[in-house]
């Protein structure tokens, strides 16, 4: 009786609320697929990804109605935007799980060991042989090349305008790395092509190609870089200076150590980067059928390339090689992420 | 080893800001000064021009003499780098380097300072670390990174950090503000041990504090706000807690304001 009366007279609600049920949901569902059915019996439309994403939105009004009337505006509004990011996330997880999932079916075709042993020399584009190695190579060298030359400079600029810079030059160098970073890579190409292949006459060369990645390297590193430096807390390089030690090993000792797993995770970027470029490497490096393994001497081939070339082709055979190039070229990018995360780890102390 | 300080007309900005205007005072060796006073009176900018340390801010600025032993910090062929060596820092949040495990932390001064020899950077470190009372608690993990102690454990390691290049003066900036009352009781301890070889100077917000482990004790003031800063007195800290000579002193350390 007491109990009736406070309800009654002073309103005090439960803290207990109506919530919807699970098997709420999953009939929801199952309404939403029969209704989808209907549709498509209906209307004879035959595009699966258009009923996809009508029984998507279909789902998030009726979901948000059943709720709306069991559990009210606030849980209503609270499911549909839980929803929709999960719709968000997995439409942009989608392409990346099939890119992956694609390559690897298609370039498991070819995925042996004369594909690793053989180049394309003497090797008409019909033919069920052949293989990548003179490829591999040159993108090896090439990144390579351009890493060991964007990297310390990279790093170098970068403390530059973290630790050293005060005012105008700082600014200028900022700016014009911010430009770089949007360089579109056909421009890199052109440019090491009119300079260094043509008026140079130094000709087509691994070491051209690598002239051109450096270029398109040089401001994610400095980016990266810069960034994670000024992530090192003021207080370690105070710390350091009130030991009386001098403010070049202060960096070199104390900041570059602190921020190396953050650099390191930015130079894999801009090499995962520059590994898949194509349009540079055609004009700088030019291709190759044969091994070359001399970077400074003569066109080399190149993985992008490679895929480029024999995509292109109408044999099937030729086109096997293309996805597996590419799958090759996706297995060395995550290998050596893996190889710079094994690094950075064992750099740090270990506790 | 411990050598006085001495400031004269000493005037510190921010770039325009005038933070601390006209402080002259005296730090004798093997005693403790406190500097105590509201916040954003300028003590720890005033301590932080003690060992060149107030510069390293952009725009920061510095007017005035200060001089150890006679010899004026500030003067044009003086190195800073020098300077730091022979006057040690604490700072408020215990801030070991966290690349380096407990050892190196100790040795670092002196190792990135270009001492090579292992066997006695092994001694300073156990000297160091015995001297901030850390021995016996980080004897056995040695090798193991210094982000790994208590925060009262790591703020001994900077201590000890600090002395192991045998320092002639030592600042602190508050060094328990960020300590549980056991870790500040064992570092007020050890700055007990220490002032027998240094002379000490430190900040501090908790005036039981000053008058627990100091000797002398400046208070520091605001005239306004955006007003310079200013030192109100100086004198033993029996005194200054006691019998004050000034108003503004005798309200603060009362509780009656700031």
């Amino acid at each position: 009786m007491s109990a009736t009366l406070d309800e009654l007279s002073l309103g005090r609600p439960s803290l207990a609320r109506a919530k919807l049920p699970l098997w709420a949901l999953m009939v929801t569902g199952l309404g939403v697929i029969v209704v989808t059915g209907l549709i498509r019996i209906a209307t004879h439309m035959s595009s699966d990804v258009a009923l996809l994403l009508i029984a998507v939105a279909l789902y998030l009004v009726a979901q948000t109605m059943v709720s709306l009337s069991v559990e009210g505006w606030r849980h209503a509004k609270n499911r549909l935007m839980t929803s929709l990011m999960l719709a968000a996330m997995v439409l942009a997880v989608l392409p990346l799980v099939g890119v992956l999932g694609y390559t690897v079916a298609k370039g498991l075709a070819r995925f042996d060991s004369v594909f690793f042993t053989h180049s394309m020399r003497a090797v008409a584009e019909s033919d069920p042989n052949g293989g990548a190695y003179h490829a591999i190579i040159g993108t090896l060298e090439q990144v390579g090349i351009a890493a060991l030359i964007s990297v310390p400079f990279g790093i170098m600029v970068a403390v530059y305008l973290v630790e050293y810079s005060s005012g105008r030059l700082g600014r200028i160098v900022s700016f014009f790395v911010d430009v770089m970073t949007g360089l579109p890579s056909i421009v890199a190409g052109l440019f090491i092509l009119a300079l260094w292949v043509l008026a140079l006459h130094q000709g087509n060369s691994g070491f051209a190609g690598s002239l051109a990645l450096v270029i398109l390297m040089l401001p994610t590193v400095v980016r990266s870089c810069e960034e994670m430096l000024k992530l090192v807390p003021d207080s370690l390089r105070e710390a350091s200076y009130a030991l009386g030690v001098a403010k070049w090993i202060t960096v070199v000792r104390i900041v570059l150590p602190t921020a190396l797993p953050g650099i390191i995770t930015g130079v894999m970027l801009a090499v995962a980067r520059v590994m898949g470029e194509t349009a540079p490497v055609l004009l700088t490096v030019f291709g190759n059928s044969a091994i070359n393994t001399n970077p400074f001497s003569g066109p080399q081939a190149s993985l992008p390339l490679f895929v480029f070339n024999e995509v292109g082709q109408s044999f099937d055979n030729a086109v096997n090689r293309a996805w597996t190039g590419a799958l090759v070229l996706i297995l060395i990018v995550l290998l050596l992420n893996l190889i710079a995360r094994t690094v950075a780890r064992f750099a740090r102390v270990r506790g | 080893m411990a050598k006085r300080l001495d400031v004269k007309d000493l005037n510190l900005y921010y770039g325009k800001f005038h933070a601390v205007a006209d402080v002259n005072l005296s730090v004798p060796p093997r005693i403790v000064t406190a500097f105590i006073g509201p916040s954003g009176c300028g003590k720890s900018t005033v301590l932080r021009s003690l060992n060149r340390m107030h510069e390293v801010t952009p725009g920061a600025r510095v007017e005035g003499k200060v001089t150890l032993d006679g010899e004026d910090i500030y003067a044009t062929a003086v190195d800073p780098v020098v300077v730091r060596k022979t006057i040690g820092m604490v700072f408020q949040r215990p801030n070991p380097f966290p690349t380096m495990s407990i050892r190196d932390n100790v040795i670092a001064g002196l190792r990135l300072s270009g001492t090579r020899d292992r066997k006695r950077l092994d001694e300073v470190a156990e000297r160091a670390l015995r001297s901030a009372n850390l021995w016996e608690e980080v004897r056995d993990r040695l090798s193991k990174p210094g982000g790994g102690l208590s925060g009262g454990q790591q703020q001994r390691l900077c201590i000890a950090r600090a002395i192991a290049v045998r320092p002639d003066v030592l600042l602190m900036d508050e060094p328990c503000s960020a300590l549980d009352p056991i870790s500040t009781l064992a570092i007020e301890d050890l700055i007990g041990e220490l002032k027998k070889d240094y002379t000490i100077v430190i900040v501090t917000h908790n005036m039981q504090q000053a008058a627990r482990v100091s000797d002398q004790t400046a208070f520091f003031n605001l005239r306004g706000a955006g007003q310079p800063g200013n030192l109100i007195e100086i004198d033993d800290t029996e005194k200054i807690f006691s019998n004050p000579g000034r108003k503004a002193t005798e309200d603060y350390i009362s509780g009656r304001f700031g």
